[in-house]
């Protein structure tokens, strides 16, 4: 690792001054930037720890809305009981990002700002039709993920939290790669009132987006019988060593059935 | 540099270090810790597992000035005198190591496992909740068989060391 300068923000202010500082970056749980910089992918001049204030962290549950601060641990996420009664996905989410002791350090803030393609999280927000709050505004998921490792965030701007509705079901289904265990193709189905949202994660170039097909296919029957014979196209989905953009496309939908199933517990 | 302060193995250390001192390194090299190792210092081994304020983190992932403020343990914090920890007897009475080099790491998780699991432990959750800590030499088995048994000592009576 490069020589770097650590500080630990005391508030949200304290943290975007101290965010002016050079090639300054924010540092949440450290679970891909610590790494990241080791193998010196990133070399920030300064790292602003967000992990002390206060005012990022916990969940809370009031009715079918659903609130989770930027700074709550994957551990925290998974294990909300409250959270659980009433969208058992995101928490079944959770508990199966990287390892216990990722959990135990990796924050929702920290992913979503970090938007890696093959990152669980994106995937809900964007089926959940979630709002990203930040310390300068909110942002649609719709609008907030906007390619591999881009979002809409501004410098120096601050996830604090996000919001969301509880869905009436929701399901979250990955394909973890053997090794790496990171979604080859991960898919999170909600279905509510407005209909079935179904985003995917692991599998698009740009990253994650939504499926028109799987939803469609949904609208009409919220089981994973209606998969049957559906089929996404490869296009724009990811080729590597790990699978074909062909074999990703067939995931997809393999997932997809698996998460409707999970829904319909 | 920064200026930290903790508590390791229920000591009070301070001490001055470079920012990107890894919490692994200063328990290493600044307070002599050994037992703790770094073993693919690519965040996916579980060697350098010890516990901060009661859970489970990677130190190799961890910077010293993170951890400031901080109560850790490591596997030198675990022991009672020259009584072992349970989950430490339990890996040498079921052969849970062959060359070792993991197994700091494993306990450390493993007691962190027994402690998040009140309602007891099976073999299929013990496996799931492995997933962080690789063992190159025993297949697990044993290791397995170590954590089950020391779970049972560890709920049955005296509480939980280390959480």
């Amino acid at each position: 690792m490069y020589s770097v300068n650590y500080h630990r923000a005391s508030s949200l202010a304290d943290a975007a001054s101290l965010a002016k500082k050079g090639e300054a970056r924010y540092l949440s749980g450290g679970m891909t930037l610590i790494p990241a910089m080791k193998v010196r992918l990133a070399a920030p001049s300064d790292v602003i720890d967000l992990s002390h204030i206060a005012e990022l962290k916990g969940v809370s549950v009031s009715g079918n809305s659903v609130r989770i601060g930027a700074g709550t641990t994957h551990a925290e996420v998974a294990g909300n009981a409250a959270l659980k009664a009433i969208c058992p996905a995101i928490c079944s989410l959770a508990a199966h990002i990287g390892d216990p002791h990722v959990r135990h350090m990796g924050t929702l803030g920290g992913s979503i700002a970090n938007n890696d393609p093959a990152a669980d999280y994106p995937a809900a927000m964007l089926a959940l039709n979630a709002t990203i709050v930040t310390d300068r505004r909110e942002i649609p998921a719709e609008d907030f993920f906007t390619g591999l490792f881009e979002t809409a965030l501004d410098e120096g701007e601050i996830v604090t939290a996000v919001t969301f509705q509880a869905p009436s079901k929701s399901g979250y289904s990955k394909f973890p790669n053997p090794a790496s265990r990171y979604a080859m193709a991960g898919v999170f189905v909600a279905q509510d009132q407005d209909g079935v949202r179904v985003a995917v994660t692991g599998a698009g170039e740009n990253g994650v987006f939504r499926s028109p097909e799987i939803e469609a296919a949904l609208a009409s029957n919220f089981d994973a019988s209606a998969l049957q014979g559906v089929t996404v196209p490869s296009d724009g989905l990811m080729s590597d060593l790990h699978a074909s953009a062909a074999y990703r496309a067939n995931l997809v939908v393999v997932m997809a059935k698996r998460a409707v199933g999970a829904a319909n517990g | 540099m920064s200026d930290v302060s903790l508590t390791v193995n229920g000591r009070r250390v301070t001490g001055t270090v470079e920012d990107r001192t890894l919490l692994v390194h200063y328990l290493r090299e600044h307070l002599g810790l050994t037992g703790t190792h770094v073993g693919c210092d690519t965040s996916q081994c579980g060697a350098c597992v010890v516990h901060v304020d009661g859970k489970a983190v990677k130190s190799c992932t961890m910077l010293a000035a993170q951890a400031s403020g901080s109560t850790v343990v490591t596997i030198e914090g675990l022991a009672n005198g020259a009584e072992l920890h349970p989950m430490q007897a339990a890996f040498k009475e079921n052969h849970g190591l062959q060359c070792g080099f993991c197994t700091p790491g494993m306990i450390m998780a493993a007691v962190d496992m027994v402690n998040r699991h009140p309602e007891g432990l099976d073999e299929a959750t013990v496996r799931a909740e492995l997933e962080g800590n690789i063992c190159r030499c025993t297949g697990y088995h044993n290791i397995v068989k170590a954590i089950l048994a020391a779970s049972q000592v560890m709920l049955k009576g005296t509480a939980q060391v280390a959480a």
